[in-house]
């Protein structure tokens, strides 16, 4: 197992060299031209001015050049600078990751929470009104546009009934917390500001809820079909044979087999999320780099839509390879290979 | 699940029908709904022209008017009905997908029937492009492809055969890496068949079934992200009624909440109906992944 | 003689078919065991040799329909409600199944899987007492170095030893009754051997009772009091051991001990032709008769019913005993 995991990290760096390849190679084969974005158009004229725009951002290198240096930049964490902000890519990322990942993560415990407590239920009462209730609910949430369900459940839980706050991490023109982890809700918590936790909190609920949601569908059915099928193993009869009830069934014996499965689509549903992540901070103006790779998209800003791929990617396999990392933890049958 | 789709392709005319009927009885009764409302949206598609519904790109009415019988999911910010709207913007959302998925099942596949049969460089090559891609959050390539070709439902479609053509690939080479191993394949090779005579005639027509039924699940999905790139602003191009580009005008101003409703729900139908269908389809073929 | 330790009259068990029928299991059985006695069930799969026990323990799946009646120390089994059959599984009757690794739980550890044989019928001993009662059983089933086994999980164990945990757990509560399911089936022979062995130390050790589920006849031959052999759910013969095994009245009886391997090797393997009918398949008339070298006209048309032939019952039209005793007249 040990050798299988040590495969996966080997690949990771080959991986990420493809993945950097294929963002240099897309950002050289637009067909806009990125001096648009640069140079502002009555200075286009001017060929001193274009010269050293050019000369500045290493337009004027060959393509091998460029690759070589992109790659070199890429090593030292240098993402190049953004025609948008003007700032370093990397900077940017840094500043706005804390907010997508406070997302995620509460999403994913939302979502994890729900569909284990959903599947394990209707697989208990399987056939019962609750289980097929259960499952709609688990479908619906999988098969909104996420945009969309946003927009509908900002509009009737906040324009209509007021019970959550409108968009963004906090209410305008308070202060975030000092930072320390960048997770506003953790960072009230270390300031002691319990006031403020409840407002980023309250202010992250919708948002993780909508983008849970989404992942609920895939866990509730994984969930359910593993305890139902688990429910009627030998083990389970076995447990029944000494006097167990059903409820013990359940959750000493079916629920841990049905964790294993759970964590390898952890990996997979992660990739929901970061889909999920991009639209969800658009509706909720969540600044996180979602919002970032959105705008850069919008304004044709290739270093930052570049780096955000390249962030996102790492984030993808990164995660990709705890699931295998937890996979093997968590299986005593694989833990001996 | 395999034994069953040479028995289809080779069957005469009549007991192919009749196994279709079977079939069909066969199917739960949510997979039927889901047929029925992929149906709708393709007649819709077909025939929209012809309905009497107001014109989607000019102004029939007052602007942001909520639904009310002359308008039944009101007007939007240039006093265009919302219902002719998403009605017409099937005929944006239904056939993108169709292509998509039909470019990236006949790629996919292509390479994936390549890699798997004839192994060595190939394998290697077209596997590591695969893992290359895969490695992507799918929104981020397509936003990032997308971007690179410029806003527009094209571009958007490009990119997007681009996010799925790996799943194809590696459903086809599974399936093609376990067929090889048959007997009746190794006859074939044994008799002196060339490769792609033996790849086209002796495993391509038994490896054909979980891909349909990934292309028939992906379809909705397909339909999901080309509306989340055209909100985005990267696919469609207002005026055209693209769902998402409808949404996408919905959110700027949503207390206006009916710009959105229809279209979302348009979308939601499509993808809960492939699903449904996929499932179905799912379980009567392919018991071992169901 | 006291009251049975265990009794079915007429226990029947169906099955939906698919089609909205009823297809049946087990078609009338009746049988009894004493304290201490042991019991052979013998017959291939889909004799309903299985599904008899589970369905004293109320473990088939719900869709089965049980009827008749199975009494344990006098008390009804069939229909009794969920918590007072809960209060026997596992501690009036012990259960050992087939299959020892897939029997267990493959995520939790042995030790905890034994003792909760223990906690579930004793809330008050703590977790650390009923370990040390696991290990104690465990020296009982001979597995070595118990203290370090406690702590591996089920995939660690080779066959033989996760058979000895599993009658370790079986054995948790001092059963009175002992159910094993094939138990040695899934076993390499000498294995075998030595888990029979075990079974029969438990049994002189501790008078316990025993119904000894197996399609091998050569499993039962050394430790059963009395054979119950079985084909197409239902009984067809039933006798004390010697007499099933030495005055051998049905011809499928007869079938499979000419299935038993010869040890001396003086014979070829004899065995019956044909395969034995699903409940779903099962001819009419005698069962067995599409099978049977002696089958008249009236086998196909007639179930014969159990009937005492020489010193055990019966049922057959045409009984090998008393052919033998016709030619010797």
């Amino acid at each position: 197992m040990l050798a299988y995991v040590l495969r996966r990290l080997i690949s990771i760096p080959f991986l990420l060299l493809g993945v950097a390849s294929v963002s240099f190679l897309l950002s050289q084969m637009t067909k806009g031209d990125p001096l648009a974005a640069l140079v502002p158009e009555r200075m286009m004229s001017n060929p001193e001015i274009v010269e050293t725009v050019k000369a500045q951002w290493g337009l004027d290198q060959p393509l091998p050049i460029r690759y070589l240096r992109y790659l070199g930049n890429l090593v030292q964490g240098d993402l190049g600078t953004s025609f948008a902000t003007r700032r370093p890519v990397a900077t940017d990322i840094a500043e706005r990751l804390p907010a997508t990942l406070e997302l995620v993560i509460a999403a994913m415990i939302i979502g994890t929470a729900m569909g284990l407590t959903l599947g394990l239920l209707s697989a208990r009462f399987r056939g019962s009104a609750f289980d097929s209730i259960a499952r709609i609910f688990a479908l619906i949430g999988s098969s909104l546009p996420i945009f969309w369900s946003g927009l509908i459940l900002l509009y009737v839980l906040s324009v209509r009934l007021a019970i959550v706050p409108g968009t963004g991490r906090l209410p305008p023109r308070i202060a975030p917390p000092p930072h320390h982890t960048g997770f506003y809700t953790v960072d009230a918590l270390i300031a002691g500001d319990l006031s403020l936790f409840v407002q980023a909190l309250t202010h992250l609920a919708l948002p993780a809820f909508v983008l849970g949601w989404a992942v609920t569908g895939i866990i509730t059915r994984l969930v359910r079909s593993s305890i139902v099928e688990g429910l009627s193993l030998d083990y389970a009869r076995t447990a029944r044979a000494k006097g167990a009830p059903e409820r013990v069934v359940l959750v000493r014996h079916a629920l841990p087999n049905a964790l294993i499965p759970l964590l390898t689509i952890l990996g997979f549903t992660f990739a929901y999320l970061i889909t999920g992540a991009v639209l969800t901070e658009a509706i909720f103006s969540w600044p996180g780099i979602g919002s970032y790779a959105v705008r850069a998209a919008g304004a044709l800003d290739y270093p930052a839509i570049g780096g955000v791929t390249i962030v996102g990617s790492v984030a993808f396999l990164l995660a990709n390879l705890l699931t295998d990392i937890a996979y093997a933890w968590a299986n005593p049958r694989i833990k001996v290979h | 699940m395999a034994d069953i789709t040479p028995a289809v392709t080779a069957a005469p005319a009549p007991r192919r029908g009749r196994q279709l009927r079977r079939l069909s009885r066969r199917l739960p009764l949510t997979a039927k709904i889901g047929a029925a409302i992929l149906l709708f949206w393709i007649l819709t598609v077909l025939t929209v022209q012809f309905w009497p519904l107001a014109d989607p790109l000019a102004m029939v009415g007052r602007r942001l008017q909520p639904p009310s019988a002359a308008h039944w999911l009101g007007t939007d910010a240039l006093g265009r009905d919302v219902f002719s709207r998403t009605l017409h913007g099937s005929i944006w959302s239904i056939p993108i997908a169709i292509v998509v998925v039909a470019c990236a099942v006949s790629i996919g596949s292509f390479l994936g029937a390549i890699s798997g049969f004839f192994g060595g460089w190939w394998d290697t090559i077209i596997m590591r492009l695969v893992d290359v891609t895969v490695a992507f959050p799918p929104i981020l390539l397509a936003m990032a492809v997308a971007a690179m070709l410029g806003p527009g439902l094209a571009n958007a479609s490009i990119a997007m055969v681009i996010v799925w053509w790996p799943i194809y690939a590696r459903l086809m080479r599974a399936q093609v890496l376990e067929v090889k191993e048959r007997e009746h394949v190794e006859a074939a090779v044994a008799g002196g068949a060339g490769g792609l005579r033996v790849l086209r005639v002796h495993v391509l027509p038994l490896c054909w079934t979980p891909t349909l039924i990934n292309a028939t699940m992906d379809f909705g999905q397909v339909v999901l992200l080309a509306a989340s790139l055209s909100f985005i602003g990267l696919g469609a191009t207002p005026p055209s009624p693209e769902w998402g580009s409808m949404i996408s005008e919905g959110a700027t101003r949503f207390y206006d909440w009916w710009i959105a409703f229809g279209p979302g729900m348009a979308i939601l139908s499509v993808v809960l109906a492939t699903s449904f269908l996929g499932d179905g389809l799912r379980d009567l073929f392919d018991r071992r992944s169901a | 003689m006291s009251a049975p330790l265990l009794s079915l009259k007429d226990l029947r068990i169906a099955f939906p078919d698919g089609d909205g029928g009823m297809a049946e299991g087990l078609r009338g059985v009746d049988l009894s065991l004493d304290p201490g006695e042991v019991l052979g069930i013998v017959g291939e799969s889909g004799s309903g040799k299985s599904i008899a026990m589970m369905a004293l323990l109320q473990l088939l799946p719900d869709s089965a329909r049980v009827s008749g009646s199975a009494r344990f120390k006098g008390q009804e089994l069939i229909g009794m409600a969920g918590p007072r059959i809960r209060r026997i599984r596992g501690k009036s009757i012990g259960c050992i199944f087939q299959d020892p690794l897939s029997a267990f739980n493959p995520v939790l550890r042995i030790g905890d899987q034994v003792a909760e044989a223990i906690l579930l019928h004793d809330s008050s001993r703590s977790r650390r007492d009923a370990m040390k009662a696991v290990e104690g059983l465990f020296e009982r089933v001979a597995i070595p170095q118990p203290a370090r086994r406690l702590r591996q999980y089920p995939h660690e164990f080779s066959g033989g030893m996760r058979q000895r945990a599993m009658i370790a757990m079986a054995l948790a509560n001092s059963p009175e009754l002992l159910i094993a399911d094939e138990p040695t089936t899934a076993l390499d022979v000498t294995v075998q051997a030595q888990i029979l062995d075990l079974l029969r130390d438990l049994r002189r050790d501790l008078g316990i009772g025993m119904v000894l589920i197996t399609h091998d006849l050569g499993v039962v031959a050394g430790i059963a009091d009395k054979i119950a052999v079985m084909y197409g759910g239902r009984i067809v013969e039933r006798g004390a051991t010697d007499p099933v095994f030495y005055e051998t009245a049905h011809p499928y009886t007869a079938g499979l001990i000419g299935a038993v391997p010869d040890i001396e090797g003086t014979g070829a393997l004899r065995q019956i032709e044909g395969t034995p009918p699903s409940i779903f398949t099962r001819p009419g008339g005698c069962s067995f008769h599409p099978r049977c070298t002696r089958a008249q006209a009236i086998c196909a048309q007639e179930d014969p019913a159990l009937a005492e032939v020489g010193n055990t019952d019966c049922a057959c039209h045409f009984p090998l005993i008393a052919t033998r005793t016709e030619v010797a007249e």
